[in-house]
């Protein structure tokens, strides 16, 4: 296998595309990654349509990120992927949904993001099996999304999802518009990663046309990266407590998460610090005042939590509920390339700050949390590692600001880019297509692509009682990943 | 544990002063709706959230309106499991094609009297998305809409503001 992947390497870049190198490839490579990434070898990040063509994302083929482009065959067909690797399969049902390529001895043909037709669920037979449907619209304030559950009395032993409720045509609406409405577009593909988004964005547009962003703009990008990550993580140790029924967790976290947004708003304008990042670099800046305060909640946020973590971690009731739940096993994770802290508790040591480092991030001190156990209790500890490292960036960050200018205009870009960012639940990819300016394609890839087909294995034991706050500790995005 | 319940209880209460309505339309608009509420209820609502396409943004903003630091349900707002508990349906998203069927039957799953409270940009018009043939662009466009609350997210204290003129608070 060594020598296809060596093939591949030497094949000839395409012009223009970067920071990472793209190649077409012909059948015989095609699959002959399909079975390389099969036999465990480098890590599937996306594929995804290009009108005549398919393009493959791949980590460590050789070594960082490189994408295989494939023309299709009259009628726009091409070997499945999905066929040896099973990660691909649902990229594959989106493609064909999306962009009209078809992929030959697919192992699954059912429609994936399109719901015009009527939905043939995977058959679960047996005495004494009954089915639980549940969604789209479900008893809490979540996204939609329909969960068929095959069950013996309380145990699972089928969960299979239903996803694309919320598929709004992000891609098809990126097609032609001008960079500052594809900003708007990417930084609402879920509102939780906004800023992960832009920055993943803007990031691949600047690869594209070789755009230098001022260093401070860089700075401002991750202080505004790592907000968004403590609030979030804030928010979901709480609620993963209170899917646990204790609900002390979830009053006590949500207050730190609301001090956070509201830093955010008095610092830059927005709660979300929505459609703050653009090609270019940062639409806010940060004075003195606003850095102040933001330093006086690092010293609330640092006073308060450790009481939090303690209480979370000496409740017998509720690690009764998370130890040992939900467990997802490292090899599976290895196999999805799994990002964040579903990766990260069950093995998989990647985060794209370090393992594909960009600026600030490469001049910054902190750790990347890793846990085995792979159960709801592995998960919170993640997050809660995290926020610890989040605090940590924060601080480093206010301290050395560079000063200078925020914004570089960029002018009528030509080019690919690609980006990887991290947001709060892993890796957000960006694919991009700019011509004088204007977005020709645009792909952009939720990490839940990934971690979604992991919780109906995760899952799989346990009781329905359970499923909440598995699917919570899990916690992916409906809205990213439907596009 | 019981340090910190001891130190919630020595605290002064983090929720915080009413706000007032202060946006004349919204105001003019939820005035006619509370002549209507009023005869019906006493200052109380059943409210069931609808996802119909949003990104996310909004609901993280409805879930921060339970936070002890705004505290809906001390208004009598509170949030219900299943739409037959529900008075109001407050629904965000551009309304997928895919959401369309869903909203639909959990309007009509709604016991009359009801009312409709959109929420945010995509809600209102489709925001962003409002030209994609896969969003119908606006609740509207599904069902009658009573109140619309504007932004992008909207913030908690907008929703507040927007939920009390309804109960005429």
């Amino acid at each position: 296998m060594t020598t296809l992947i060596q093939a591949f390497a030497a094949l000839p870049p395409v012009a223009g595309h970067g920071p990472w190198p793209r190649r077409m490839v012909d059948e015989t490579i095609w699959e002959g990654l399909a079975e390389w990434l099969s036999n465990g070898h480098g890590t599937f990040l996306s594929l995804w349509g290009d009108s005549e063509a398919v393009h493959m994302a791949l980590l460590d083929a050789p070594e960082g990120v490189s994408v295989a482009s494939l023309a299709c065959r009259p009628g726009r067909f091409f070997p499945s992927v999905g066929a040896l690797h099973p990660p691909a399969i649902r990229f594959e049902r989106a493609v064909r949904d999306l962009s009209g390529q078809i992929p030959f001895d697919a192992p699954d043909a059912r429609p994936w993001l399109d719901h015009s037709q009527p939905y043939a669920f995977l058959a679960s037979e047996g005495e004494g099996l009954h089915q639980i449907p549940v969604g789209p619209v479900h008893a809490g304030i979540i996204e939609p999304g329909h969960f068929r559950f095959t069950c013996n009395g309380e145990t699972i032993v089928r969960l299979e999802a239903r996803l694309g409720y919320v598929h709004k045509g992000v891609e098809a609406l990126m097609t032609g518009a001008n960079l500052e409405r594809a900003a708007l577009l990417a930084g609402r593909c879920s509102g939780d990663s906004t800023v992960a988004y832009a920055i993943a964005f803007s990031r691949a547009v600047e690869a594209a046309g070789g755009l230098k962003i001022p260093e401070r703009a860089h700075w401002l990008r991750a202080l505004m990266a790592e907000l968004e990550r403590l609030a979030n993580h804030l928010g979901d140790i709480g609620a993963v407590c209170n899917d646990a029924a204790f609900a002390l967790m979830l009053a006590h976290c949500s207050v730190l998460r609301e001090k956070v947004l509201r830093a955010c708003a008095a610092c830059f304008g927005h709660r979300l610090m929505m459609d703050l990042v653009a090609p270019g670099g940062v639409r806010a800046d940060l004075d003195g005042e606003a850095a102040w305060r933001l330093q006086e909640l690092m010293a609330s946020i640092r006073a308060a939590f450790p009481q939090l973590v303690e209480l979370y971690d000496s409740t017998t009731s509720l690690q009764d509920r998370t130890v040992g739940t939900g467990v997802l096993k490292p090899e599976l994770a290895r196999q999805y390339g799994a990002g964040g802290f579903v990766g990260r508790a069950s093995g998989r040591a990647f985060d794209a700050r370090r393992a594909l480092p960009y600026p600030p991030y490469d001049r910054l001190r902190f750790s990347i949390p890793v846990l085995t156990e792979g159960d709801v209790n592995a998960r919170v500890w993640i997050r809660i590692k995290d926020v610890e490292q989040s605090l940590g960036l924060i601080e480093q960050i206010l301290e050395r600001l560079p000063t200078g200018d925020i914004f570089a205009e960029p002018t009528a870009i030509t080019g690919e880019g690609f980006a990887m960012v991290e947001g709060f639940r892993g890796d957000v990819l960006v694919w991009v297509r700019v011509k004088n300016g204007l977005v020709e394609r645009c792909h952009l890839r939720d990490p839940s692509w990934l971690q979604w087909p992991l919780l109906e294995a995760a899952i799989q034991g346990n009781i329905v009682a359970d499923f909440p706050l598995c699917n919570k500790s899990f916690n992916c995005s409906y809205s990213g990943h439907d596009l | 544990m019981r340090k910190l319940l001891f130190q919630t209880v020595a605290k002064k209460p983090l929720t915080e002063p009413t706000p007032v309505a202060d946006d004349p339309e919204l105001l003019a608009l939820a005035q006619k709706l509370k002549q209507k509420i009023d005869a019906t209820f006493a200052g109380s609502l059943a409210i069931r959230a609808v996802d119909a396409g949003s990104c996310n943004g909004c609901e993280l903003e409805i879930h921060a309106l339970n936070n002890p630091l705004y505290d809906l349900e001390r208004f009598g707002l509170k949030f219900v499991a299943s739409p037959r508990h529900a008075d109001v349906l407050l629904v965000t998203g551009p309304v997928t094609q895919n959401m369309r069927e869903a909203l639909q039957r959990t309007y009509d799953a709604t016991p009359a009297p009801k009312w409709v409270v959109a929420m945010g940009a995509c809600a209102g018009d489709g925001g962003v998305f409002a030209e994609s043939p896969d969003c119908l662009g606006g609740v509207e466009k599904v069902v009658p809409v009573d109140l619309f609350i504007p932004g992008c997210p909207p913030t908690p204290l907008t929703l507040i503001k927007g939920f009390l003129a309804l109960v005429g608070a």
